[in-house]
């Protein structure tokens, strides 16, 4: 047994991992050694890949290429292949991934049971609009093979279905032509939500990448910085610089109200001071934190949460605010806030997260009760916006409102794996 | 044109081989003859290295690895084909030491698979390069053939056979072009060692070893420990007096 923990390290338990290195033994591993739900980089911040005393599936053995079709630009993986090493290795050869989240140290299997999203949503939607099959291990040993055309329901039952449906062990994804490594971004701060929506909206055509950091302490006015950014052509490579590792975990957490006060606005003046265009390598613009390892630890031993929630466009503006000021009321503050709108699109997945309207994202370090109390209230203006929270980040949120926020749910559950069980799904799910 | 360097390698299924495998990949153009007992587990490597590197021709051949006539025959074959400029002996297996204590069968089979079988496929490989005159056998071989400890003793003796027997072959090829390289990797996080991991051991990454070997290898260095620090350790256990090493649980 060993000690377990997800990004946001809040729970730490033991767990029998069961490496599964050979994709023909897949199979038999997890029938024999169950039930326990598929890890891979244990990325996700809450209990999506927990399964407390219980036996994890850890997919980074299945780290294979299979096959690549130059001309279309498919390639078929081993879900324990990294996003980096597929960036790493055709960005040169003049194709990418379509879809990336904030870091790309995940397995292609993690990205498709959260059904990830990055800055483009609005322009190529979410992973799972790329992929163009899945292989899926069933604990009964039944091997099911599925596309958006052949066993669509169970396509999009993955896609984005929190590992519950089956081990995923094969992907083809789709990816997409790239110039090259380099982005043409823009940065410009932004006083207030209107400038934020009008920055977003008149973005939306003409800039792929969009994304804004927003100062959750300036009260329900949110100033920040907006950033958007496009491909350019160029064919230099960058090295890649070294990486650093977060050297130590403090005794408490050093995101703290006072050190976040004088972070904010530090930060948001300099960025002021530096708005206007930049070359930029796509690894610093795309995971700005891939080059501190350990991140997390920053937040110290009690670990810290993640809060992203969309709400819809028409009411985007005032839950944002009341959100906003909630956080500022509490005491509560959150370094990195980001603040971003979804295109208005339809995701593959039943349980996939993104839908139409705007997103916010917030860390919080774990202050326990105080933690939970500012939740509680962020909980109820996202179910009276008719939003809902991305389970990826989500270690936390009661039963009801992960029920009012996925309608899909019923039809999902026919889909489930009765030897698949994690402590998110029995949470938000009940098994 | 430069002659196009073949690099074979002994075990390629192992997570160590087929990470340095990558590694040379990207060093450009090479011919790559992965050898392994399973064709469809060498060829899952075989494939990942295709795409990895299309303009690498890379080989799969499927030998039976205990059998010396089978082994004489398959190197015989391979270099046969165009001289070998480097092999990697890198095929083992961690057995269970109790297993190994109470039934001789199944420590007969770690000592050969472990000890004899990378012994002779060296042996074969250096004949050939002895003829050739050049060419680079590396070996991997264990910090664990330093010194006998009881939780692993069975695995440290045939490891420990292979150091000696690449001493041997260093003292032969001497002031020769033939190189003989002998890898030392402390433990790794490996399939192979999956269960040490569960009981909390602390262990190398398998990117980080490759790296070390693949770097001893371009040196033409004679012995090398991967992560350094296990020269220092293994420095230590060696010279530790028995009364002291007797009361040590390792």
């Amino acid at each position: 047994m060993i000690t377990l923990s997800s990004w946001g390290r809040v729970e730490q338990h033991l767990h029998e991992v069961i490496p599964l290195n050979d994709p023909g033994k897949v199979p038999a591993l997890i029938s024999r050694h169950g039930p326990g739900i598929a890890y891979g980089m244990g990325r996700s911040y809450g209990d999506v890949c927990l399964n407390p005393g219980g036996v994890v599936w850890n997919t980074t053995g299945l780290n294979h290429l299979i096959q690549f079709d130059d001309e279309r630009g498919l390639l078929r993986a081993e879900a324990g292949v990294l996003l980096r090493d597929i960036q790493r290795l055709f960005i040169p050869r003049g194709w990418m991934l379509p879809v990336t989240p904030g870091t790309q140290l995940i397995t292609l299997g993690g990205a498709i049971a959260n059904d990830v999203h990055g800055k483009n949503h609005h322009v190529q939607g979410s992973f799972g609009d790329h992929v163009r099959r899945i292989r899926l291990v069933r604990s009964d040993g039944e091997v099911i093979e599925c596309t958006p055309h052949l066993n669509p329901a169970w396509f999009s039952a993955t896609m984005g279905g929190l590992g519950l449906t089956g081990v995923i062990v094969e992907v083809d994804v789709q990816l997409r032509r790239t110039e090259g490594p380099w982005l043409e971004s823009e940065t410009i701060s932004y006083a207030n939500l209107d400038e934020f929506f009008h920055l977003a909206d008149s973005s939306e055509t003409g800039w792929e990448y969009t994304v804004s950091w927003i100062d959750c302490l300036s009260g329900a006015g949110g100033r920040g910085i907006f950033m958007r950014a496009n491909h350019v052509a160029d064919q230099s490579h960058a090295p890649t610089k070294g990486v650093k590792v977060f050297p130590f975990e403090p005794p408490i957490s050093l995101v703290n109200r006072a050190s976040l006060q004088l972070f904010n606005s530090v930060y948001f003046n300099l960025k002021s001071l530096r708005v206007g265009r930049a070359l930029i390598h796509y690894e610093p613009f795309f995971y700005p934190l891939d080059n501190i390892l350990e991140w997390n630890r920053m937040y110290g031993p009690k670990g810290f949460f993640q809060y992203q929630g969309v709400v819809p466009r028409v009411v985007g503006r005032e839950a944002l605010r009341a959100m906003l000021e909630a956080i500022s009321h509490s005491g509560e503050g959150s370094f990195l806030a980001v603040l971003k709108t979804f295109g208005d699109r339809q995701s593959p997945g039943m349980l996939s997260f993104p839908q139409p309207g705007v997103t916010l994202a917030l860390d919080f370090p774990n202050r326990g009760k105080v933690t939970h109390k500012l939740f509680e209230r962020l909980d109820a203006i996202v179910r009276e916006a008719a939003g809902r929270l991305y389970p990826a980040k989500d270690g936390r949120m009661p039963r009801s409102l992960f029920e009012a926020g996925y309608p899909r749910l019923s039809e999902f559950m026919q889909y489930r794996d009765s030897g698949i069980s994690s402590a998110m799904s029995r949470r938000l799910m009940g098994s | 044109m430069a002659k196009i360097k073949k690099i074979v390698i002994i075990g390629a299924t192992s997570a160590m081989a087929e990470e340095c495998a990558r590694l040379w990949l990207q060093g450009g153009a090479i011919e790559l003859v992965l050898v392994g007992r399973d064709a469809v587990r060498t060829e899952r490597v075989a494939d990942d290295l295709r795409v990895r590197n299309p303009a690498a021709m890379v080989k799969v051949v499927v030998s039976h690895f205990i059998d010396p006539m089978e082994i004489q025959t398959t190197v015989d074959h391979i270099a046969g084909d165009g001289a070998v400029d480097m092999a990697l002996i890198a095929h083992g297996l961690l057995p269970d030491q109790r297993h190994c204590q109470s039934d001789l069968s199944a420590c007969q089979d770690a000592l050969v698979i472990n000890g004899i079988s990378p012994v002779l496929f060296a042996e074969a490989f250096a004949s050939h390069m002895a003829m050739s005159g050049h060419g680079t056998v590396a070996i991997i071989g264990s910090v664990a053939g330093e010194r006998g400890r009881k939780s692993n003793y069975v695995y440290g003796a045939a490891k420990g056979l292979v150091t000696r027997y690449a001493q041997g072959l260093q003292h032969r090829f001497a002031g020769s072009s033939v190189k003989i390289v002998l890898i030392k990797p402390g433990p790794t996080d490996t399939p192979m060692t999956a269960h040490l991991k569960n009981q909390g051991a602390k262990l190398a990454s398998v990117e980080a070893v490759a790296q070390g070997i693949v770097n001893a290898v371009d040196q033409g260095l004679s012995e090398v420990y991967v992560p350094g620090k296990w020269r220092l350790i293994m420095w230590v256990i060696r010279h530790m007096p028995a009364f002291i090493f007797n009361k040590l649980n390792i």
